[in-house]
């Protein structure tokens, strides 16, 4: 477990966890990323001001840690096929789904929803046994 | 204007806990991910300071007959585990397997000006548009 970092991990966690408390707590909302993404697109059935918002604050923030004076590290082993296969499963399943982890994985959680445990459940599941796959059966390189 | 603003500061905190947290960076998540691997417990403590603040402060939240900038709470009315549920978590899961990227990170990863993300991301919203064409009203 040499690359476990607890502090960071909690910490960043804490600030997930605020983020998600308040947009409830201000817009009424719940943070579930691949939803909030997901009512840009059209048909709009709901409004799109504030998602635009949140996602240009979830954009823009990266540069701000750096400004602060962060650092940030991003590895990215897949091909860039294999992403846009991953990309197409991640939109069309969350969709499908209805959340992704954020919103399965935190709020749902969060609110003790059977239903998003189930979910989050299955989606760690799949992942886990699909990287197992890919990593060392297959040996992809990812 | 006020509940723009309030989205945009909610957007940029919870990015800024995907960059301390190291989410961002999708061969951290595929540490947790890879058990049979050098395993990285730090997604679970993500998890775990998240859902300690976001728990504990919605029971009070939700003492509100209102959020402060809306006329009334929004929150999922869906409670049955059906179908649909599991296989779009299931083929959620397979794409954040192959890639270490979920939605969030995937767009927080956009302003670094990093190819895959932006390839990834455009994958995502096809993925999500063709779930829009293929299930809307004929």
């Amino acid at each position: 477990m040499e690359n476990f970092t607890p502090y960071s991990a909690l910490s960043g966690g804490v600030l997930i966890g605020a983020a998600v408390a308040l947009l409830l707590l201000l817009n009424g909302r719940i943070a579930g990323i691949s939803g909030i993404v997901g009512g840009v697109l059209p048909p709009w059935r709901d409004a799109v001001g504030w998602r635009l918002s949140f996602l240009t604050g979830l954009i823009v923030a990266p540069l701000l840690y750096k400004l602060l004076g962060g650092q940030l590290n991003v590895q990215i082993h897949a091909s860039l096929p294999l992403l846009v296969v991953a990309g197409l499963l991640v939109g069309y399943g969350t969709s499908l789904g209805r959340g992704c982890t954020s919103g399965h994985g935190v709020c749902g959680l969060a609110r003790l929803s059977a239903r998003s445990a189930v979910a989050t459940v299955t989606f760690m599941l799949s992942a886990a046994i699909t990287l197992y796959i890919a990593r060392h059966v297959l040996n992809l390189g990812i | 204007m006020a509940k723009y603003l309030s989205a945009l500061l909610c957007g940029i905190v919870f990015g800024l806990g995907l960059c301390v947290s190291q989410m961002i960076n999708p061969q951290k998540v595929l540490g947790f991910l890879d058990v049979a691997g050098a395993w990285d417990p730090s997604l679970a403590l993500v998890m775990a300071g998240a859902l300690a603040v976001a728990g504990t402060s919605r029971l009070v939240i939700l003492h509100r007959a209102k959020p402060v900038l809306e006329a009334e709470f929004q929150l999922p009315k869906a409670t049955h585990i059906d179908t649909p549920l599991i296989a779009g978590a299931a083929l959620f899961g397979i794409g954040w397997g192959l890639s270490g990227f979920c939605p969030g990170p995937a767009l927080s990863a956009l302003s670094l000006g990093i190819p895959e993300a932006y390839v990834f991301t455009g994958a995502m919203l096809a993925g999500m548009w063709l779930f829009q064409i293929l299930q809307s009203p004929k």
